[in-house]
């Protein structure tokens, strides 16, 4: 790497996305870095998840949903013409807010995303790998044909960044992942995404400027227009530690403080 | 305080009068119902009991032989049996698939505007009514099986009741499946399309096993309504016992045989008469064992989400 010039893992250039004639999220402009987490900060209904959610085309089923301007991977734009949704998937995972397992057993919750694309290889060794990934393989290698209902709410979204690690994406999309966790697993999942860093780049959204701080290499701080329009847009992306003791925005400084939302 | 005046603390118990009385109306409203079967259930036990009381009548008869004529004392069930199967089965080979394609398009494909253009047009299929899908059958099924089959294929037989009474439990069977799958919640398909699955994959992998259980009591609701149906099978599968599995030849069933015998003159205490009450327990048996089989095979294969 010449000049310690930053790989780039995924960028938006002057992005909106409108539902319908609104538009939800306007004009960003964001270069996220190759395996660094970067968080998304805001006040609710600022647009932070309909802007994740772009990033893998999960705004698609939302029917007035479109996008306009572009969001590179590997310097193909998502929102191309001839860019087939699932493929984007493919190289783009997701954990949701709430634990989302399938109502299939532990194993089969592992298996079933490789198998729709694909995977030849082993499977058992596939599940042990994602498992002890997410370090969740201590808790669960004895039961592995127990419903992922069993497991507790920590547990089961361990598994979701499991099956996410499985299919072994570039990129993974983080909704709020912790949110409804009790403060032990949200501690689990923090440190998990530490691990998760070294090969994977990681992006999330959260109301918890304290797990911001904690866990993100950058920050993107989202805030509606002043116009009045009620359209979101990032007013300030930098490094983490930046956003939070020095910031350049007044309205970044009043919400990280707790002035504000 | 001017509050605590106008309303002094009290906490011991009150009347409530409404409560109790609404209480006692549901539970009236649930144990009529309990009391209804069993008023049936008793009035069949009694007539049957006089029919197996009949020195004539063994039970190694009625379910060692296989010809069904009470009239010269030939008193084999099965006969009736297997054409209610028969025909039931058609039935649900020909809804289930129908009825499910049906569901997961409407809940998982259509637009709204389709769904609500759609829906109404299946659901008028339910409101035929039964003699007039009986008729269908005959003059429409019938000569068109004939067609494709050949002269195999009597005048009156079981497959083209089976297929008719199949269409006529098509909207049961696709309604409860639709509201089984839309009550899958929506982040179940989110989870799996964010595995990049396709529309397909996310529908028949994920959203129908966890739909089973309703998709299940779908099914069994549809078997009881096709081995209970009566106009039809009467109609199009054939009046005379005749015990086969051809589905081709004519056969008629439980309910169709008590229908045409109870039409004739028909004198109490005979045994013909008594008899019609044994095939009325034989049928409330049957589809008990069909209900208990179908219920087993789904928790079998459910999946439960939370």
């Amino acid at each position: 790497m010449q000049n310690n010039q930053p790989e780039i893992a995924i960028e938006t250039k002057n992005l909106f996305i409108f539902y319908g004639s609104f538009a939800a999220v306007s004009e960003v402009n964001m270069k996220i870095e190759k395996q660094k987490i970067t968080a998304i900060i805001g006040p609710s209904g600022c647009g932070k998840s309909t802007l994740l959610r772009a990033f893998n085309r999960m705004n698609d089923f939302v029917p007035s949903s479109y996008v306009t301007g572009e969001i590179l991977l590997h310097g193909q734009n998502l929102y191309g013409k001839d860019i087939d949704p699932v493929e984007v998937r493919r190289k783009i995972g997701m954990v949701f807010q709430k634990p989302n397992p399938f109502p299939k057993s532990i194993y089969e919750n592992i298996t079933w995303g490789a198998k729709i694309n694909g995977f030849k290889g082993n499977m058992d060794e596939l599940v042990e790998q994602s498992l002890r990934g997410a370090a969740l393989w201590d808790e669960v290698k004895d039961k592995l044909k127990k419903s992922a209902y069993e497991l507790s709410g920590g547990q089961q979204q361990r598994l979701c960044i499991a099956r996410t690690i499985a299919i072994q994406p570039d990129i993974i999309l983080m909704d709020e992942p912790a949110s409804a966790l009790d403060p032990i697993s949200t501690l689990r999942i923090e440190e998990l995404m530490q691990e998760l860093k070294q090969n994977y780049t990681i992006i999330i959204v959260t109301h918890n400027m304290q797990q911001a701080a904690r866990v993100s290499d950058y920050t993107a701080m989202m805030m509606l227009e002043k116009d009045g329009s009620r359209s979101g847009t990032v007013i300030e992306f930098s490094e983490t530690k930046r956003i939070f003791t020095n910031p350049k925005d007044k309205r970044t400084e009043d919400y990280v403080t707790g002035r504000f939302g | 305080m001017e509050k605590e005046n106008f309303r002094p603390l009290d906490l011991r118990k009150k009347l409530r009068p409404g409560e109790s009385i609404i209480q006692a109306l549901l539970f009236i409203a649930g144990i009529l119902s309990i009391f209804i079967t069993v008023a049936i259930v008793y009035e069949l036990g009694k007539e049957a009991w006089l029919f197996f009381g009949n020195p004539d009548v063994t039970f190694a008869k009625f379910f060692g032989t296989t010809t069904w004529q009470p009239g010269i004392g030939r008193f084999g069930i099965w006969p009736l049996v297997t054409s209610t199967l028969v025909t039931s089965f058609i039935a649900i080979l020909v809804s289930l698939p129908l009825g499910l394609a049906a569901a997961l398009f409407l809940s998982e494909y259509a637009s709204p505007k389709a769904r609500s253009a759609l829906k109404p047009i299946l659901e008028i299929l339910a409101g035929i009514p039964t003699v007039v899908y009986g008729y269908f059958a005959l003059l429409f099924m019938t000569p068109l099986l004939q067609k494709i089959f050949g002269e195999g294929v009597e005048v009156y037989n079981m497959a083209s009741a089976g297929i008719v009474m199949g269409i006529m439990i098509l909207p049961l069977i696709s309604s409860m499946s639709e509201d089984a799958l839309s009550a899958v919640p929506r982040a179940l398909r989110e989870g799996a399309y964010a595995m990049g699955a396709t529309k397909f994959e996310t529908s028949l992998q994920v959203v129908l096993p966890a739909a089973l259980s309703g998709i299940g009591a779908a099914v069994i609701i549809g078997i009881s309504r096709a081995v209970g149906e009566t106009m039809i099978v009467a109609v199009a599968a054939g009046a005379g016992p005749n015990f086969t599995f051809n589905p081709f030849q004519a056969a008629e069933t439980m309910t169709g045989h008590i229908a045409r015998i109870s039409g004739g003159d028909l004198s109490y205490n005979t045994i013909d008469y008594t008899s019609l009450f044994a095939i009325a327990l034989m049928l409330f048996l049957v589809t008990l064992v069909l209900n208990l089989v179908s219920q087993t095979i789904i928790n079998k294969f459910r999946q439960r989400y939370e």
